[in-house]
C-alpha cells in the first residue's frame, strides 16, 4: 500500500506538469486532415515564430470540447470545421470577434461568414457539395451518369444510392440544406422521400459515401466534389457532377476561443491563415479545397466549378441551432424512419 | 503493514497541508519548488501558508481536522477504540474540508453565487490541487481507514481497511463523480421544459424504443438493435472462446502455441482494422463476391453492412476477450474430480457434461457478462459495418458531436446503455447464486486434465478451426493494406506507408531526427500504456481479493460500482471526464494523468472479472492454513493468494496494456497537443482515407503488443499447481486432430 502510494505520488509529479507556460504558444484546435493541420502549424511556426501546439479532431468534437471547456479555454484558436459549427459556437458565446486585415481580399462567401457570426468566424476554404459515382459500377449495370439532383429518383438507380445520415453528418445536413434552397422545403421533403427508395444506406459517418463508391460498395455517392475527387486522384474510377439544379459550397471557418490565453498569437495566426501565401498551403496538403482569397490560385486537380450553379446557401437561417433541429426532426419523421 | 504506525498517515497528511505546495503547478515541479510552507507567490504555497500569509480562509478547516487527528496520534496514553475514533474522525474530517473548499472556491471565486450571498464577495481564486493536496488526501483517507481498524472494523486488519478505502475512495473519485456529472446533463431543462419533463420526454423517445421493426419493415429502436447485437455477440463469443480454451487446455493439438496466438491477435487489434478487413472479403465489391458472380452470376448483395456484418465483427473483436477470461478457468478444474467420476465408472461426456462443465460456469458466465458489455459499448465495427443500423453506442457519440450537439440525449441513452449492462450483471449473480466453484484446494492435487471427450472434441475442433483460418484471412487482408500502393485498387507492393510513418532523418552532425508522421504519438501510447497496465492490474487484483475474501458492509455497491465505468460506453467517459476535469478541484485534463485514469478505470473490471473467477476457485482454507500460521494478511496475499493467482494477473496486465494502446472512444476527447495516442492519430488517418499509413501504424503496432505480451508473459511467469505434466506422448484420442 505505501509502495502504492509512492508510486501514485511519482506518477502524479512525472505527468502532473501542466503545459510549459503560455509565452509564445498557440493552442490550435485543426478540425482539418492532420498533414494540412501539421503543414498549416509549421508554416505559421516558420512565420512567426510562435510554437504552435496542435490537436486534430473532428468539428463535432472540438465543438463539444469547447462546450466543456467553457468555463476553462484550454484552446485558442479553432481552424476549419464546418461554417455552421462556427456559427453555432459564436451563437453561443464561445468566440470572440475579429476582423482580419485581409477582409476586403476574401471571396463573397468566406466574407459572409464573418458577417453572418457578427464577425466571430471567417471562411477560410469551401467545398462543393454534389454527385460521385463508380464509372465501373454504372457501365457494368449499363447505368446512364446522373447529371441533375431529379436524375437521382430514376427507378433504375434502386438501392444504388448512399448518403450520409444528416442527424451525425454535417455534409448531409447541408445537402439537406441545399435542396431546401433549391426546392424549397416541402420540395425538398418530397424528393428526400422519392429519393428513399434508392437509397441503400445513410451511413453516420460523413465520409463514408465517398469511400463506397470509390471501392464500388455503392454506385452513387452524395457528397463533397473535392473529397470525390481526391479518390480519382488516388486511382479509384470515381467521376464527379455538380447538378444542374444548383449547389452551394459548404465553407470552413475560424474563430477564436472566447477567453484564450494567448489572445496575441491567435489573432496573429487568424490575420496569417488568410494571406495568399497560407492559403497556398492547401495545395502543399494535398488538398483540394477553394482558397478563401482571391489572391491565392485553387489548387491543381479541383473540380472546375466555373460552370456549375452556385445557390447562395443561408448559412445564417441553416445555422441556428432551432432551425436545423426542426430540419432533422422533420427528415426523421418523414424520410429516415419510412419503410423502403 | 502492521509495523507502520498509524501516525504516518497523519505525517504525511500533515507535510501535505504544510510543506508541500498544494496546487497543482503551471511550470511543473523543481526540487526546490517544494518546500512551499513559506512561498511569496499563493498559489506556488502550501495549504497552511495559503492561510496564514495570504489570507486564503478557506483552508483552515483543513488544518482544524490536521489537529483532531494530531490527538489521536499522539504516543501513548489513549485507549485503542479512542484513538481510533478520533484517527478517523479526523480523516473524515480532513477529506471533506478538502472537498469543501475545493468545490466552494474556483478559478473565479465563488462557484455559485449563493455562496456569495453568503459569505460576501470575494475577489480571490484558486485552480486544481497539485502535490500537497494529493498527498493530504491519502494521509486523510488511510488516516481514517487506520482509525476504522483500531476500532475493531475489518476485523482489526489495517491492510485490509486501507484496501476498501483505496478502492472506494478512488471510485467514487474515478468512476461516481464523472457519472453523476454527466447524468445530471440528462434532467438539464430544455427550452421551456423542467428537469422531470425533459427527462421524460428523452425517456420515452420512439427512435430508441420504437417496435416497428417487428410489423412493418421501419427500422426499430436503438435500444432493442444494442440489445439483440449484444445477445447475439456474447453467446456466440462466449461460445466459440470456450471452444478455443478447451482445444488449448485439453486435446493434443499440435498448433496450441499458434492457435493461442491467434485468439490474442484481434484483441491487440486497433479498432477499425477488423471491419475493413470484412469490407474487403465480404463486401459488395470484396473477393468472396465477385467469385460469387463468377461462378454463379448471381449477386450477394450488401449483406454485410447491418446487423449481421457488425455480429461478425463484433465475435471476431470479442472472443479473444471471452478465451482470455475463460482459459484460466479451464486449466483451473480439478482433474481430481474428473478423476472421481471416471472411477465412478462415469463416461467422458457423462464426465464432462456433469463435472468439467459445470465447474466452469463461473468462467462462462463472466466471459458472456463481459463480452456482452464489450459489443454494448462497442463503437469502432458498428459505425464502419453498420450501414443503416444505429445502435446506442454510435447514437451517443453522434448525439455529443454530430449534428444535434445534445448532451442531454446523449446522457439519456447512456443510461439506457447502463441499464442493460447492470441488467445482465444482476442476471449473472441470480444463475451463479451461492454455489461453490472451489476446484483447487490445499490437499494434493494430482491428475491429468482429462482429454475432451471424443464428440466435443470434434465440434470444439469443427467450430474453431474454421474460425481460425477466417481470422487468419481477414488479417491477411486487412494487413495487405501496409503493403501496398492503395488498398483495395492499387495492389502494387510498396514500403511508402512505413516510411512515412516511421522515418528516421539523420542530420549533419551525425545524430538523427524522429521525421516520421507516427513517432510522436507512439512514444506517448507506449509510455501511458505502460504506467496503467501495473496500477490497473494491481487495482483490479486487490478489488477481486477483497470481494471475494472480505465481508463488509457496502461490499456490493462497491462490486457494482466497478462495474459501472465497465458498463458506460468510451465515448461518454471521455465527455464526463472532460466535464468534471476541466475545473478545479482536480484539474487534469490536457495532461497525462486524466489518459492513464481513464485506462485504469475503464479497464479494471477484466481484472476484477478474471481475478474473482480464479479466486472462486481456490478455498478458503488456504488463506486459514496461512492465517493460523501466522502470516499476517499481506504475506498471505503475496505468498499464497498471488502465486495461485497467476493467470488472472496476467490477464489483467495484457488485456490493461493492449486496452489502453488500442481503445478509441474515450481517449478521443482526452487528447491534447502533448499527449497524442496512436489510436487517435490512426482513426483521424482512417477517416482521411488514408488507410496506408493508417494500417502500416496498426501493424506495428501490432508487433509492438506481441513483444510487449511475450514479456509479461517472462516476467509473471506460470502458476505451478503441483499436477503431473502430460506425459511425452500424449493419451489423446484420434480425433484430436481432425
Amino acid at each position: 500500500m505505501r509502495r502504492l502510494a509512492r508510486a501514485l505520488a511519482a506518477l502524479l509529479l512525472v505527468l502532473g506538469a501542466a503545459p510549459a507556460a503560455a509565452q509564445g504558444i498557440l493552442n490550435l484546435y485543426c478540425s482539418a486532415p492532420v498533414e494540412w493541420c501539421q503543414v498549416m502549424a509549421n508554416g505559421f511556426q516558420a512565420a512567426s515564430g510562435i510554437h504552435v501546439a496542435m490537436t486534430q479532431k473532428s468539428t463535432g468534437e472540438v465543438l463539444a470540447q469547447m462546450r466543456a471547456e467553457a468555463a476553462n479555454p484550454k484552446g485558442d484558436l479553432w481552424w476549419t470545421g464546418q461554417a455552421d459549427a462556427h456559427l453555432v459556437a459564436a451563437e453561443d458565446g464561445l468566440t470572440q470577434e475579429y476582423r482580419p486585415a485581409a477582409l476586403d481580399d476574401l471571396e463573397p462567401w468566406a466574407r459572409q461568414q464573418w458577417t453572418v457570426s457578427h464577425g466571430r468566424a471567417v471562411g477560410v476554404a469551401g467545398l462543393a457539395v454534389g454527385i460521385g459515382f463508380n464509372t465501373e459500377i454504372l457501365a457494368k449495370r449499363r447505368l446512364a451518369a446522373p447529371r441533375c439532383w431529379a436524375d437521382l429518383l430514376r427507378p433504375a438507380y434502386r438501392d444504388e444510392i448512399q448518403m450520409s445520415n444528416p442527424n451525425s453528418s454535417g455534409t448531409a445536413y447541408t445537402v439537406i440544406g441545399i435542396l431546401v434552397q433549391a426546392m424549397g422545403e416541402d420540395g425538398a421533403f418530397s424528393y428526400l422521400q422519392a429519393l428513399h427508395a434508392n437509397v441503400n444506406s445513410y451511413p453516420r459517418s460523413g465520409v463514408a459515401p465517398t469511400r463506397a463508391v470509390a471501392r464500388g460498395e455503392t454506385g452513387i455517392s452524395i457528397g463533397f466534389l473535392q473529397g470525390f475527387a481526391a479518390e480519382k486522384q488516388a486511382g479509384f474510377p470515381v467521376e464527379t457532377v455538380a447538378p444542374c439544379e444548383g449547389t452551394a459550397l459548404a465553407v470552413d471557418s475560424m474563430s477564436i476561443v472566447r477567453g484564450a490565453r494567448n489572445i496575441a498569437a491567435a489573432r496573429r495566426f487568424f490575420d496569417w491563415a488568410l494571406s495568399p501565401e497560407a492559403q497556398a498551403l492547401t495545395a502543399k496538403a494535398g488538398q483540394l479545397h477553394l482558397p478563401a482569397n482571391r489572391k491565392a490560385p485553387p489548387p491543381p486537380g479541383t473540380p472546375d466549378l466555373a460552370t456549375a450553379k452556385l445557390l447562395d446557401y443561408d448559412f445564417a437561417r441553416f445555422g441556428r441551432g432551432a432551425e436545423r433541429a426542426r430540419l432533422l426532426a422533420r427528415w426523421d419523421a418523414e424520410v429516415g424512419s419510412r419503410p423502403r | 503493514m502492521r509495523h507502520v504506525a498509524p501516525a504516518w498517515w497523519w505525517v504525511a497528511a500533515a507535510v501535505g497541508a504544510t510543506v508541500l505546495p498544494w496546487h497543482m503547478q503551471q511550470a511543473g515541479l523543481g526540487l526546490g519548488d517544494l518546500r512551499a510552507f513559506a512561498a511569496a507567490d499563493p498559489d506556488a504555497a502550501s495549504a497552511a501558508a495559503q492561510a496564514v500569509l495570504h489570507g486564503r480562509f478557506w483552508f483552515w478547516p483543513v488544518l482544524a481536522a490536521l489537529a483532531v487527528g494530531a490527538v489521536g496520534s499522539l504516543p501513548p496514553g489513549l485507549a485503542r477504540p479512542r484513538r481510533g475514533a478520533l484517527l478517523f474522525a479526523g480523516g473524515v474530517l480532513g477529506l471533506l474540508a478538502v472537498a469543501a473548499q475545493g468545490f466552494a472556491v474556483g478559478i473565479a471565486g465563488w462557484t455559485t453565487p449563493r455562496l456569495a450571498s453568503l459569505f460576501g464577495p470575494l475577489d480571490d481564486r484558486q485552480f486544481g490541487i497539485g502535490l500537497g493536496g494529493c498527498v493530504a488526501v491519502l494521509g486523510f483517507l488511510f488516516q481514517a481507514t487506520d482509525g476504522l481498524a483500531l476500532r475493531g472494523a475489518f476485523k482489526g486488519d489495517r491492510f485490509t481497511a486501507g484496501a476498501v478505502g483505496l478502492l472506494a475512495f478512488s471510485i467514487l473519485v474515478f468512476t461516481v463523480w464523472p457519472m453523476a456529472t454527466i447524468l445530471a446533463e440528462a434532467f438539464a431543462g430544455r427550452g421551456d421544459l423542467g428537469p422531470l419533463a425533459a427527462f421524460a420526454e428523452r425517456a420515452a423517445d420512439r427512435k430508441v424504443w420504437g417496435m416497428e421493426c417487428v410489423s412493418s419493415g421501419r427500422s426499430c429502436g436503438v435500444a432493442w438493435n444494442s440489445l439483440a447485437l449484444a445477445i447475439a455477440t456474447a453467446t456466440l463469443a462466449t461460445l466459440l472462446g470456450l471452444c478455443f480454451a478447451l482445444i488449448v487446455t485439453r486435446t493434443g493439438f499440435r498448433a496450441k502455441r499458434a492457435l493461442r496466438l491467434l485468439t490474442v491477435l484481434p484483441i491487440i487489434t486497433p479498432p477499425f482494422v477488423i471491419g475493413l478487413g470484412l469490407i474487403l472479403i465480404f463486401g459488395r465489391a470484396g473477393v468472396v463476391n465477385q467469385i460469387v458472380e463468377a461462378v454463379t452470376g448471381s449477386q450477394l448483395g450488401r449483406w454485410i453492412y447491418g446487423f449481421q456484418g457488425v455480429w461478425l465483427a463484433q465475435v471476431f473483436s470479442f472472443t479473444p476477450t471471452a478465451f482470455l477470461v475463460l482459459i484460466g478457468v479451464v486449466e483451473g478444474v480439478s482433474p481430481t474430480m474428473e478423476e472421481a467420476a471416471h472411477t465412478l465408472r462415469a463416461s467422458r461426456l457423462r464426465t464432462f457434461l456433469t463435472v468439467s462443465l459445470p465447474l466452469m460456469r463461473p468462467g462462462i458466465a463472466n466471459a458472456w457478462l463481459v463480452v456482452f458489455v464489450e459489443s454494448l459499448a462497442d463503437f469502432g465495427n458498428p459505425i464502419v459495418l453498420g450501414g443503416s443500423f444505429g445502435v446506442l453506442s454510435t447514437e451517443i457519440f453522434f448525439a455529443v458531436v454530430g449534428a444535434q450537439a445534445d448532451f442531454g440525449r446523449a446522457a439519456m441513452l447512456a443510461l439506457v446503455l447502463l441499464a442493460f449492462a447492470l441488467a445482465a450483471f444482476f442476471l449473472q449473480r441470480a444463475v451463479l447464486g451461492r454455489r461453490s466453484y472451489v476446484a483447487v484446494a490445499g490437499k494434493g492435487d494430482g491428475g491429468l486434465a482429462t482429454p475432451l471427450p471424443r464428440g466435443i472434441a470434434r465440434a470444439a475442433f469443427a467450430v474453431a478451426i474454421p474460425w481460425a483460418i477466417l481470422t487468419i484471412v481477414v488479417y491477411a487482408m486487412a494487413l495487405a493494406g501496409a503493403f501496398v500502393k492503395v488498398w483495395g485498387r492499387d495492389w502494387t507492393p510498396t514500403l511508402d506507408h512505413f516510411r512515412r510513418a516511421f522515418d528516421v532523418t539523420p542530420t549533419a552532425d551525425g545524430g538523427f531526427i524522429l521525421s516520421g508522421l507516427a513517432w510522436n504519438s507512439l512514444g506517448t501510447t507506449v509510455t501511458l500504456a505502460a504506467i496503467a497496465a501495473p496500477v490497473t492490474a494491481a487495482l483490479g487484483i486487490l478489488a477481486s481479493w477483497i470481494l471475494s475474501r472480505q465481508r463488509f458492509a457496502g461490499r456490493f455497491a462497491l462490486e457494482f460500482a466497478l462495474m459501472l465505468t465497465f458498463a458506460v460506453p468510451g465515448t461518454v467517459i471521455g465527455v464526463s471526464y472532460i466535464l468534471t476535469y476541466n475545473v478545479p478541484p482536480l484539474e487534469i485534463t490536457g495532461t497525462g494523468v486524466i489518459l492513464v485514469a481513464c485506462f485504469v478505470f475503464r479497464n479494471m473490471p477484466v481484472g476484477v472479472r478474471s481475478g474473482m473467477a480464479a479466486m472462486s476457485q481456490l478455498d478458503r482454507s488456504l488463506d486459514e492454513a496461512s492465517a493460523t500460521l501466522r502470516a499476517s494478511t499481506t504475506r498471505t496475499l503475496a505468498r499464497v493468494i498471488l502465486p495461485l493467482l497467476k493467470p488472472a494477473i496476467l490477464t489483467a496486465l495484457v488485456y490493461s496494456f493492449v486496452r489502453a494502446m488500442t481503445t478509441v472512444s474515450a481517449v478521443i476527447f482526452l487528447v491534447s497537443a502533448q499527449h497524442e495516442m496512436a489510436t487517435v492519430f490512426i482513426i483521424n488517418r482512417v477517416i482521411n482515407g488514408d488507410y496506408g499509413v493508417s494500417i502500416a501504424y496498426s501493424a506495428a503496432l501490432i508487433v509492438l503488443m506481441v513483444a510487449a505480451i511475450g514479456v509479461i508473459h517472462l516476467a509473471v511467469g506460470r502458476r505451478r499447481l503441483g499436477r503431473r505434466a502430460a506425459a511425452p506422448a500424449p493419451l489423446v484420442p484420434a480425433g484430436g486432430r481432425v
